[in-house]
């Protein structure tokens, strides 16, 4: 029998006792980890839902086509006078954006108006042939995928949906010919912001499905 | 009302007109060049086409604020330009014009289009004259007046 001395047994039993409690505080750290990461995304995803909402409204998914024109109006028609796509979505040579569309909404004749006015290239497109809007998920693909978005990364993202004229016209659209307001996104820009930041840091979770 | 100081075909022009004015009415009523015709007064019809900073522009719907330093050229001075020149000879040439109310229009997207693609294919013509308008459906002869014009501009 071997023999142990009293001082070793000790230390033996410390070490084990130190050594246990190390994997079960690891062991519990990592499932509140699991834990945390899951509620992050399950945050990140409801934001994300925030965005699609805006995504989809009338004043964004209108130039969003996968067609070869843009739409126009609430009710997302095809645009009248037979305009076009054209190679970098700025229509065609005597028929071009600029045709009608200046740099600011023209109020008084009903024609609205931004720097840059254009078409989003086929690759952000966020509509079917049909055009039905894609899925949440799918359109939360598109964006992601850097090959497809211009390769904006998270903050890229954000910093587009902040600063780009395009999008920032979404929220002063301008009057439709008849006068009235052309209507809004179902939440302020503030609240479009704060959604995709908080999907940006949740690290832009896209839901499953097609 | 606010003054504006205005290039019309080279020359400048100053109007004293409401800001929301079209640009067709303070070239048709203040500055009395009526070749630039109204047809809808929607941007539908393309009767009222004039080139802004050498872009075809619907000018019912322009009003003169947003017009600020950029040039604008009308009808009036297409006999001037080569390629507006080639255009209204193609136009004789093929005999387009039945009534002629939306000729303007024509012409000035046909010069567009062909000082940005000299040889325009059938589906370029279709595209680029697609938001000109004619009652009189003169379509066939504009789009052979178009190719004739460009084959003579080599």
């Amino acid at each position: 029998m071997p023999r142990y001395s009293a001082a070793g047994v000790l230390v033996f039993a410390f070490l084990f006792a130190l050594g246990s409690g190390v994997i079960v505080v690891s062991a519990l750290s990592q499932a509140g980890d699991a834990k945390r990461s899951a509620e992050g995304r399950t945050q990140g995803l409801a934001a994300w839902e925030e965005v699609y909402s805006v995504l989809t409204h009338p004043r964004c998914i209108n130039c969003h086509t996968a067609t070869n024109y843009p739409q126009q109006g609430d009710d997302r028609q095809r645009h009248f006078a037979n305009v076009v796509r054209g190679p970098e979505g700025k229509g065609v040579p005597a028929l071009n954006c600029a045709s009608c569309h200046q740099e600011s909404n023209a109020d008084s004749t009903g024609v609205p108006g931004g720097h840059n006015w254009h078409l989003a290239p086929l690759s952000m497109k966020w509509q079917d042939m049909n055009d039905n809007p894609l899925s949440s998920a799918a359109v939360c693909r598109a964006i992601t995928d850097r090959s497809k978005n211009h390769n904006l990364d998270g903050p890229g993202l954000l910093k587009h949906h902040e600063e780009e004229a395009l999008v920032l016209w979404a929220w002063n659209p301008g009057r439709r010919p008849d006068g009235t307001i052309r209507s809004l996104p179902p939440m302020s820009h503030q609240q479009f912001v704060a959604a995709t930041r908080r999907w940006v840091e949740a690290g832009t979770p896209c839901p499953q499905g097609r | 009302m606010a003054t504006y100081e205005l290039t019309v075909n080279g020359k400048p022009r100053e109007v004293n007109v409401d800001p929301s004015t079209p640009l067709l009415w303070v070239l048709r009523e203040e500055l009395k060049m009526t070749g630039t015709k109204y047809g809808c007064g929607v941007s539908a019809c393309g009767a009222c086409t004039v080139h802004v900073d050498g872009v075809a522009t619907r000018s019912c719907m322009v009003p003169v604020s947003l017009i600020g330093k950029r040039p604008i050229v009308t009808i009036e001075a297409m006999s001037q330009d080569p390629v507006g020149r080639a255009v209204q000879n193609a136009w004789v040439m093929e005999d387009v014009v039945q009534c002629g109310y939306c000729q303007t229009g024509q012409i000035m997207s046909a010069v567009a289009l062909l000082k940005h693609t000299p040889k325009p294919t059938d589906t370029n013509i279709e595209e680029s004259m697609g938001g000109n308008i004619c009652r009189c459906a003169t379509y066939v002869r504009i789009r052979e007046a178009i190719k004739l014009a460009a084959a003579n501009l080599k």
